[in-house]
């Protein structure tokens, strides 16, 4: 897993790998909290980010697609395609735009666990 | 799925190689079976052996290239007997393999005249690299050599001759002059004249009686009682196809041989392909390699379900006869009554050059060329993609006189011309390939695959590359992102060569990276432009934009709206009240919209499955509104109530609706059918629009409201129905095929070179010859329709992928809130 974040919170299991549509996302519930999950299949890559887009504050950036920009992957929101790093959250399309939240992933066998550490941080921006 | 392969010939490889080409990821048992003992090698080239090329250089691909695609070869292993009924064969050394499909692809036999002595010592044939190894062994002990056959490959075989030290050579042709096939009478007696001064005797108009000799042979004796010394004699006088096996399992078979095989090259088994020179298509046997490959590709095609049709072959044909150019395309010999003829015939340096043009003068039909066949490629693509022909065709033959512009020719050709007729590679594919840098002819070779069957094409694809390469220098490439170094077009064009499917195979062959944002969407509706596939299978779900992923238009808050299709406008009472219903059910905001259906707004991700369901189950389908496509025909009332309605327009637009359903494009496209003059649905303001008059309809088209307004122009008046509809499929498929994303029909037509009067003269007079394939392309696509939410309705995999949340799919968002206003709901303001 590709991610800067130090994982000292808990881990707690998120979705089967099989649940998630390749190289798409998913929203997954955490409590009262809601995180987009991306699986980039061809190069094995999973990444979490709040599903909140900051830009008109919609729960959508799960359903937007994901690509790259010279090699960083990233995921364009539905609504008016601002697109977003999922390696540290930032707003690529627009420097004034708030960053997401992210989380770090890991897979264990076919289970896939997200970090909620830093959870607090995303909750009601 | 486990396929057989007979034969390991040239079309034997070649279908080896297109199954696996084809089958991906998806199984495939794949066992050959080949009567030679050595694999798969360039029969076209085999004189070229005498020149030194080792049995090796010949090969089309090594033992290797079988063990690492899966293959199980076995050589010097003959089929002998084919059980239909359990699907199996037996092979001479009793290896018996079960079969899905069975593809015979057994070639040919060298057709043997019933003449006394031809199993004398010293009379061979000529077909395989043993034959050339025996001829090479006898040779040395003889000095005077006959070769019986003076046709494509008795020239040949005579050109071995010669190679191997026999400069004392005849050449016997029946007919009275030589390929009587191929060329006529003036261009025979010009080749005949130029293989003399080579040193080649020829004899036409003789009629072998026997060959003579004790035991070994000694000399030809003809008809007319003439004996000709020989002590080494090969035999090419044609071919017979290999169709015992065939015969034997009670395969229908020509009365002159070959397997009966039909437009798909099934035999009379339907698990039974054959292909190359021991298929009888049309009661013809394609003598040739290029027709083989294509058969190939149409028998593997059909084996994975797909649906191509091989509806004979062009024979056009250029060879370098010992040194000697010559070519023979198109029809060769029309009849004089069909054709005028422009001949240039030059006797001191031994040229002949025919062509064949319509009475009109405006397009070539076909031509001889012998001595000097450079024209050949450029004449071949002007009559195959029906160019108009310039004012003074004979400039075709000589050169212009006026100013030099070399490479004109070329550049002229459509993007779709096919350069390499072996490789199918066409125009395009060539040029894209030197514009992803592949700048030299090795490079384009190796990537394209053009050029590196017959060679014929080689100085044409060289004449791409310097043009390509030199317009570059003059512009910015039009490329859809970093992605993918192509512009749509390109793209289209690409991916419909490859027949690509999805849009991780369209990564793999011409992108790089992961995508993004604008390359999936112009994909994944290229791929729906071109093969009309579920929209989210094959992972292209992720790859659609998002609306068409959910099959609904994203609404603000999240929600979706849902918009049933209406054809035409029309409704009956009971329909209104089951959107009524629905609407009430599922607490749905409703409207009409401007292109006469309702929207129903404020759907839940995870309704969206039951309320469709609902609305199929009522007789309604998906209307599209969520993607680049066809929306709405729109329609007044027309002649079945208006006093001044001339047709009925609402049946029109229906019709229209039905036919262009779910048609993907570069961008949304609308329609509209006024049954008059009074044009009440606004036919003017679309995409494309019908207006009917006293004698039928006036299509017009590239119209659009939205920012920049823009009347449609007319396209061509007073059609019938079927005509209309025809030129609306070569219109659309025309813009589908060259706009670029996002792109709707009037800013196209506004970039359009030539503007409305080229478009009206691709669409209704077929200048670019391309009139029949862009209506078979909508034919396709037609066929293919099926509503999108009913597959998804049916198919729980793909129901699971609309909920909200992935862990807890019963849970609805809870951020989603609606306001009220006018009694019904709205979607919360956002900030």
């Amino acid at each position: 897993m590709s991610t800067t974040h130090t994982t000292t919170g808990t881990w707690f299991f998120a979705c089967k790998t099989t649940d998630v549509p390749t190289n798409g996302g998913v929203c997954v519930k955490y409590n009262d909290e809601q995180i987009a999950l991306f699986f980039f299949a061809r190069r094995n890559e999973w990444y979490a980010t709040q599903n909140l887009c900051p830009h008109r504050r919609q729960m959508a950036l799960s359903r937007g697609m994901t690509g790259t920009v010279q090699d960083e992957p990233k995921v364009a929101c539905p609504f008016h395609k601002k697109t977003f790093s999922l390696k540290d959250g930032r707003c690529l399309s627009d420097e004034h735009e708030c960053s997401l939240t992210t989380y770090p992933v890991k897979i264990v066998d076919d289970r896939v666990y997200i970090n909620v550490a830093e959870i607090t941080v995303m909750a009601e921006v | 799925m486990k396929v057989v392969v007979i034969g390991n010939g040239m079309v034997g490889y070649k279908c080896c190689e297109k199954l696996v080409a084809r089958s991906g990821s998806s199984p495939l048992e794949l066992v050959v079976f080949g009567e030679e003992p050595r694999p798969a090698y360039d029969r076209v080239h085999l004189t070229s052996w005498f020149d030194g090329k080792t049995a090796n250089d010949l090969l089309l691909a090594p033992l290797s290239w079988y063990t690492d695609n899966g293959i199980r070869l076995h050589l010097g292993d003959p089929i002998m007997q084919i059980d239909r009924t359990n699907k199996t064969v037996t092979s001479y050394k009793g290896i018996t393999e079960q079969y899905d499909y069975l593809v015979i692809a057994t070639g040919s036999a060298a057709f043997v005249p019933p003449v006394p002595g031809m199993d004398k010592k010293g009379v061979f044939i000529y077909r395989t690299i043993e034959d050339l190894e025996m001829m090479k062994a006898y040779a040395p002990q003889a000095s005077c050599g006959a070769v019986i056959g003076g046709g494509l490959l008795g020239l040949e075989a005579a050109k071995a001759l010669l190679d191997l030290g026999i400069s004392n050579t005849h050449v016997i042709e029946f007919s009275p002059r030589l390929m009587p096939r191929q060329i006529d009478e003036q261009g025979s007696a010009i080749l005949q004249h130029k293989l003399h001064q080579l040193g080649l005797k020829i004899l036409t108009g003789k009629n072998t009686r026997e060959v003579m000799g004790e035991e070994a042979v000694t000399g030809l004796q003809f008809a007319d009682d003439t004996i000709l010394p020989a002590d080494i004699v090969v035999v090419s006088a044609g071919i017979k196809p290999r169709d015992e096996l065939a015969k034997a399992c009670g395969l229908a078979t020509g009365p002159r041989g070959g397997i009966i095989v039909n437009e798909q090259l099934q035999t009379s088994d339907p698990y039974i392909y054959a292909i190359g020179e021991c298929a009888l298509h049309n009661n013809m046997i394609y003598g040739l390699v290029a027709p083989g490959y294509e058969m190939a590709e149409v028998a593997v095609s059909h084996i994975c379900s797909d649906h191509k049709a091989f509806t004979g072959f062009d024979m056009s044909t250029k060879l370098k006869l010992i040194g000697v150019d010559v070519a023979s395309f198109g029809d060769p010999f029309p009849a004089p009554d069909t054709c005028h003829s422009i001949v240039f015939e030059d006797k001191y340096k031994g040229t002949y050059k025919r062509i064949n043009i319509t009475p009109d003068g405006q397009f070539l039909l076909g031509g001889i060329l012998i001595g000097d066949a450079a024209a050949y490629n450029l004449l071949l693509q002007t009559a195959r993609n029906k160019m108009v022909l310039p004012a003074n065709p004979e400039e075709l033959l000589l050169g212009s006189r006026g100013t030099a512009d070399n490479g004109a020719g070329v550049t002229a050709l459509p993007d779709e011309a096919m350069i390499c007729s072996c490789e199918n590679v066409s125009k395009g594919a060539i040029c894209q390939a030197v514009t992803d840098g592949h700048e030299t002819l090795d490079d384009v070779k190796k990537c394209t695959k053009a050029g590196t069957c017959c060679g014929g094409c080689t100085p044409m694809v060289k004449d791409l590359i310097t043009a390509t390469m030199k317009a570059q220098g003059k512009y910015i490439r039009n490329v859809v992102c970093e992605h993918f170094p192509y512009s749509r077009q390109e793209m289209l064009d690409l991916i419909k060569l490859k027949s690509l499917r999805s849009f991780d195979e369209v990564l793999d062959h011409y992108g790089s990276g992961e995508g993004c944002e604008v390359c999936k969407p112009v994909v994944a509706s290229i791929l729906a432009s071109l093969w009309n596939d579920m929209i989210l299978d094959k992972g292209n779900d992720t790859a659609q934009d998002s609306n068409d992923r959910y099959l609904a238009n994203i609404q603000k808050g999240g929600t979706y709206s849902v918009v049933p299709r209406i054809p035409g406008g029309e409704i009956t009472p009971e329909k209104l009240i089951v959107i009524g219903e629905i609407a009430t059910k599922y607490n749905l905001y409703t409207k009409i919209t401007g292109g006469q259906r309702i929207d129903l707004f404020g759907a839940h991700l995870s309704d969206l499955p039951d309320i469709w369901e609902e609305l199929i189950a009522a007789g309604f389908e998906s209307g599209h509104a969520y993607g680049k496509a066809l929306r709405t025909v729109k329609s007044c009332v027309g002649s079945t109530w208006c006093r001044f309605g001339l047709h009925d327009s609402v049946s029109f637009a229906i019709q229209i609706e039905e036919r262009y359903r779910g048609l993907r494009a570069p961008h949304k496209i609308k329609s509209a059918v006024s049954g008059c003059i009074r044009e009440c649905a606004e036919a003017q303001s679309k995409d494309f629009g019908i207006i009917a008059t006293e004698k039928g309809w006036n299509l017009y088209v590239c119209g659009n409201g939205g920012s920049k307004p823009q009347h449609a122009q007319l396209l061509a008046a007073d059609l019938d129905s079927e005509t209309c509809i025809r030129y609306i499929d070569r219109f659309l498929m025309f813009y589908i095929k060259t706009a670029d994303p996002l792109t709707r029909t009037a800013t196209w037509l506004n970039k359009l070179d030539g503007g409305m009067d080229y478009l009206r003269n691709v669409v209704v007079n077929d200048s670019l010859g391309i009139a029949e394939q862009l209506e078979a392309a909508m034919q396709l696509l037609v066929d293919n329709y099926k509503c999108e939410w009913k597959e998804v309705v049916e198919n729980p995999e793909l129901r699971k992928r609309f909920s909200h949340f992935v862990n807890a799919p019963a849970d609805k968002d809870p951020t989603v809130k609606f306001e009220t206003m006018r009694a019904q709901k709205k979607a919360a303001e956002w900030k």
